[in-house]
């Protein structure tokens, strides 16, 4: 199905991201490769993706900067010639209290987890608009939803992005391009680990299907939304969460 | 000058637009006479800045009206 699309993934070197573009270069599909630190495991990102069939082109580009944006997005074209599919994927933490919480980790959080969405989409919308075709997908949380003790900036750079989906939906419609954000629960990935076990016991019990969900669960789900099949659905926000939040 | 300016104007009114290229005169607007909606427009002001390699600041851009509009707008504001 996505034989020849073209789809860029923001912070696909690890978790939920890799996840992402190796579901998104099954059947031949190419896929952008985005990463901001890690080359290494960007590389492992497109050799997951070449053994799969698909093509990769890894590039790094920190997506809160703009000239960074412009620079991926235009490596996108020239090795691709156009954009199918976008996903704003690339996000950070910095967590703490709100009393103790520094001017600096709240504007690291929304730089990268919401002017960076704000800028590809910017970026990828003409060449999507000429071809009257396109999906973008940003990857959101629930804590955007319920919000989170410890994570007021990543919270609100979450529900931000929320925001971002409807009204964009809303703008770029007419041009056949559908913009949904996924919103993954409690889901184990190096970002995750971090939180401590008894952090993580307490997510679990708020878990209606009992257990954490994986990378893959909310690959597919992005799948799903940018696939022919999802092309009437545009502005919503799809929890993949095992039922947190209802 | 001008008729030059009109003519590559024309041209890419008619790519983005796909209108007759008949309908494109110096009065014609681009919301009723050549079926402009606003996003339209916005792709089109992009196009025209990176033809004649110029700025048209979002001020300027809201009193454009009419295929003369933007022919005079760059005539008068080419490097």
């Amino acid at each position: 199905m996505s034989t020849g699309r073209v789809s860029i993934v923001t912070g696909a070197s690890r978790g939920i991201g890799r996840a992402i573009a190796i579901e998104l270069g099954k059947d031949g599909g190419n896929v952008v490769v985005n990463y901001q630190g890690r080359s290494e495991a960007a590389e492992e990102t497109a050799a997951a993706i070449r053994a799969n069939g698909g093509q990769a082109l890894v590039v790094q580009a920190d997506v809160s900067v703009a000239a960074d944006v412009e620079r991926l997005v235009a490596a996108a074209l020239d090795a691709f010639g156009q954009i199918d599919v976008l996903v704003n994927n690339a996000g950070i933490t910095r967590d703490g209290l709100l009393m103790r919480m520094k001017d600096e980790d709240w504007d690291a959080v929304h730089n990268t987890n919401l002017r960076g969405a704000f800028l590809l989409i910017r970026e990828v919308t003409r060449p999507m608009m000429k071809r009257r075709q396109g999906s973008i997908i940003n990857i959101t949380s629930v804590v955007g939803q319920i919000g989170n003790a410890g994570q007021v900036n990543y919270s609100a750079a979450k529900a931000g992005l929320i925001g971002l989906t409807k009204s964009v939906a809303k703008e770029l419609a007419s041009r056949n391009i559908t913009v949904n954000a996924v919103a993954p629960g409690y889901i184990e990935t190096e970002m995750t680990q971090m939180l401590g076990e008894e952090a993580a016991n307490a997510m679990r019990a708020g878990i209606p299907l009992g257990r954490a969900g994986t990378p893959e669960d909310v690959a597919a789900a992005v799948a799903f939304l940018t696939s022919s099949k999802a092309r009437y659905i545009t502005g919503q926000v799809l929890n993949v969460d095992g039922g947190m939040v209802m | 000058m001008a008729n030059e300016v009109f003519d590559r104007v024309k041209k890419i009114i008619v790519d983005r637009l796909s209108v007759d290229e008949d309908k494109i005169t110096l009065d014609a607007t681009f919301k009723d006479d050549l079926g402009a909606d606003s996003l339209d427009i916005v792709e089109l002001i992009m196009e025209l800045e990176d033809e004649f390699d110029l700025e048209i600041s979002d001020e300027d851009a809201e009193k454009i009206s009419t295929v003369g509009d933007v022919v005079t707008y760059i005539s008068e504001h080419q490097g």
